[in-house]
């Protein structure tokens, strides 16, 4: 064990603070909100220019082209989350699709799609569950059937996030119906202004549509869209989803979170007492620091891992199930410690945050479902974790 | 000894079940949350017939003289069906105003319709609190329940003293996550009570044990559609009911859940014959009922996946139902903190 970073790193550590805050006064504020947003794209230029977001990107893709450095990433990351500043964007083009085609898109899909992603300008929508297809990924029924140099695509997809805003898809569809369930797949982006696209909205528990519904009818698309060869996309799609499991089990994000609940509860009073001298919300918020704390050092051992090129075993496999479950409990203490005024909702002079603690408790449940449920997780803690056996039928199918 | 409801109680509830099945449909439900009046006042009317108002109402004032038991069972049904009613408020006031018969003929006959501003009781803030001086009532009250249509409120006072005062203008709606139930801000400048009556720690019990039966029924109505939803869907080629996994989230919901509906009988049970030990016990089911849904509203949220988390379902009408019931009338710490208090529990 040793703990202390290399001077270098702290080093490392007074540049990132002292970008952050000389450009503070940049950053988007609650306001900025929506895609595409000016303020945020001109923020996220800003981040990458400094090496504080896309830093592991090629300049050649729009990147900041730094040395992969596991520990400076994580640096960067903490740096966001302890002076609160509104960090580089998330989303699935920027989190799961970029990766995907570092790894293995063609020169012309690098060039293409990487910039704009990384910089805002372009946004991506995931194209994989579908009615008869959540948990039981492998079992999509949307085809593509081959047209010259074009696949015809047919079929629906649903859970859809940003396919209202987004410029592009990536989507799976079956290329080979007579294959076996994993091995007809393919894993294609095509623009979502293709004629016979048509989006509906999906109203959720929060309110709002954050997701939707697609319905493909004689899509055309070009072959040129398919990433690695057609027929191994459950392969590719596999190697996007632990990019999107880590990126939703943040413990950075978390904390973050955590600190907003500990200001909520220092600036509310009460019955004339300030919410955090209440021994009993005090007790359940030292109870999630404890868990934050230790979720954020199961961080340092994965990152301890990676540094050595080794798997990250259980604690890696776990970080989606905790982090998605500790981040649903922080917003059920804040409208615990709210009461009766942590019940209100999008306006009006009591509400507390905008609102964000009651949507954050209602998001927050969904994204313990999006992504592979919870049980899923359960399910491959257990048999890739623990190597226990699958279940008999299941084994079969 | 027999620890069971009564022919007449299972009658009335299931009476009330049927009535709520048409007026309370979840199509009749999404109207009313997007504030349909036509859709809202049939639900009223339906309800009024069935004659909920004179329900607790003693049978000298007009009333049908039931008792908490069968409250509880009546706003149980409500929690189930997520219907918006003036029932709770309603039956608060008829056990609070005992000793002013006038006023519990009106309730009886439909007249008087109560409101009730009394969050202050258990959470001041924001400037909020109702004072009484030289007999008149001046302040404000967050998060009253009921005051569309009310001709009467029953307001709490700083003190925790109750009072009844005839309709007030000044009042602002707060929107929260439950769009099925209106909540107001309402301000009192000089309000002259018309009746003050004494109710001690029974008022504050009797509001958590039907707040209580509100999410047991709501709970329940969870659970039985996880249940039905886990025997339709399929993944994997076999319905999601067929895994452990999701077999076991539907019992365990079951299994917090049942001893709630046992200790919300006892309860009621106990305060309708006077037993010492009711309002303990009634402060414990509003802790107990108020956790164990808690983790129903989310369990049943995960076994429905993706679905759980749209309107398509409208599973999040009781997500809301539940969310809000345990912030009302104080939190689980706080019922179980007057729990301890009324065993003398306390220094
Ligand atoms: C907020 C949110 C955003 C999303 N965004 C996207 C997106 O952008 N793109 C996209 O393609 N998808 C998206 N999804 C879909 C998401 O991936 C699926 O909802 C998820 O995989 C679950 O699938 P399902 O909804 O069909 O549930 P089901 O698979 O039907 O699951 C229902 C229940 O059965 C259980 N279950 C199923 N199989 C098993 C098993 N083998 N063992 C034990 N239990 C099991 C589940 O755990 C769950 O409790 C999103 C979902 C949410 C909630």
């Amino acid at each position: 064990m040793k703990l202390d970073l290399d001077p270098e790193y702290e080093a490392f550590r007074a540049e990132v603070s002292d970008t952050l805050a000389k450009n503070r006064h940049l950053a988007p504020t609650s306001e900025d909100k929506g895609y595409k947003n000016a303020r945020r794209i001109a923020w996220q230029k800003l981040l990458i220019e400094h090496g504080l977001a896309a830093r592991t990107i090629p300049k050649a893709y729009g990147g900041y082209g730094g040395e992969p450095d596991i520990l400076k990433a994580r640096i960067i990351a903490e740096e966001f989350a302890r002076t609160r500043t509104p960090g580089p964007m998330a989303g699935q083009g920027i989190s799961m699709l970029v990766p995907t085609l570092l790894e293995l898109g063609t020169e012309a899909q690098k060039q293409a799609y990487i910039r704009p992603t990384i910089e805002g300008e372009m946004i991506w929508c995931q194209g994989y569950s579908e009615p008869g297809a959540g948990s039981d990924l492998a079992a999509l029924r949307t085809s593509a059937v081959e047209d010259g140099d074009h696949y015809v695509i047919n079929g629906s997809k649903i859970w859809t996030s940003t396919a209202k805003q987004a410029d592009m898809i990536f989507c799976l569809v079956r290329t080979d119906p007579a294959a076996k369930k994993h091995e007809g797949i393919t894993y294609i982006t095509f623009p979502m202004s293709t004629p016979g696209i048509e989006v509906r909205p999906l109203v959720d528990m929060t309110g709002s549509a954050n997701f939707n519904e697609v319905f493909f009818t004689n899509v055309r698309v070009p072959k040129s869209g398919v990433i690695a060869k057609p027929n191994v996309g459950w392969q590719v799609a596999n190697a996007t989803l632990t990019h999107e499991r880590g990126m939703l089990g943040d413990p950075n994000a978390t904390k973050a979170r955590f600190l907003e609940l500990v200001t909520l509860m220092k600036d509310e009073s009460v019955n004339g007492q300030r919410l955090i001298d209440n021994p009993l919300l005090r007790d359940r918020l030292m109870k999630l620091q404890s868990e934050v704390y230790a979720m954020q050092a199961n961080g340092l051992r994965i990152t301890t891992s990676r540094l050595k090129g080794e798997p990250a075993g259980l604690a890696g496999l776990i970080v989606k199930l905790n982090g998605c479950d500790l981040n649903h409990e922080i917003a059920r203490l804040a409208i615990d410690a709210l009461g009766e005024l942590g019940i209100l909702y999008e306006d009006g002079e009591h509400l507390r945050a905008d609102g964000s603690w009651q949507w954050r408790y209602m998001y927050d449940l969904g994204l313990i479902i999006g992504g592979g449920t919870a049980q899923i997780q359960k399910n491959i803690i257990a048999e890739r974790g623990l190597d226990m056996p699958r279940e008999p039928k299941l084994a079969k199918a | 000894m027999e620890f069971a409801l009564s022919e007449d109680q299972r009658l009335l509830q299931d009476s009330l079940k049927g009535v709520l099945a048409g007026a309370a449909s979840l199509d009749q439900i999404r109207k009313i949350a997007v504030g349909d009046a036509e859709a809202s006042s049939a639900l009223e009317t339906a309800l009024a017939d069935f004659g909920l108002a004179s329900l607790l109402v003693p049978e000298d004032a007009g009333g049908l003289g039931l008792g908490l038991l069968d409250a509880c069972l009546v706003q149980e049904a409500l929690g189930y069906h997520i219907a918006p009613s003036g029932f709770l408020v309603g039956a608060l006031a008829a056990t609070a105003l005992g000793s002013y018969p006038d006023l519990l003929n009106l309730i009886a006959a439909g007249e008087a319709r109560f409101g009730l501003a009394a969050t202050e009781m258990t959470s001041r803030r924001d400037g909020a609190g109702v004072s009484l001086a030289k007999g008149k009532l001046s302040g404000k009250s967050l998060l009253a329940m009921n005051v569309e249509g009310a001709t009467h409120l029953l307001v709490a006072d700083n003190d925790a003293h109750l009072h009844v005062v005839e309709a007030i203008k000044d009042v602002v709606q707060m929107r929260t996550i439950d769009k099925t139930r209106a909540f107001h801000e309402v301000k009192f400048a000089g309000s002259k009570p018309v009746a003050s009556p004494e109710t001690g720690d029974r008022f504050l019990a009797v509001a958590r044990l039907l707040i209580a039966a509100d999410t047991l029924g709501a709970a329940q109505a969870m659970i039985d559609r996880a249940v039905a939803y886990a025997a339709e869907r399929q993944q994997f080629g076999r319905v999601i009911g067929s895994f452990q996994a999701v077999k076991h989230m539907c019992a365990e919901m079951a299994a917090k859940l049942e001893p709630g509906r046992a200790l919300i009988w006892h309860a009621a049970h106990a305060l309708d014959i006077g037993d010492p030990e009711g309002p303990v016990m009634a402060n414990l089911a509003k802790s107990y009922v108020a956790e164990a849904g808690t983790f129903i509203a989310r369990t049943s949220t995960e076994v429905h996946g993706g679905m759980g988390f749209t309107d398509l379902v409208g599973l999040h009408y009781w997500y809301k139902r539940i969310g809000v019931n345990r912030q009302l009338f104080g939190s689980p710490e706080q019922a179980r903190e007057t729990a301890a208090e009324l065993q003398g529990l306390l220094a």
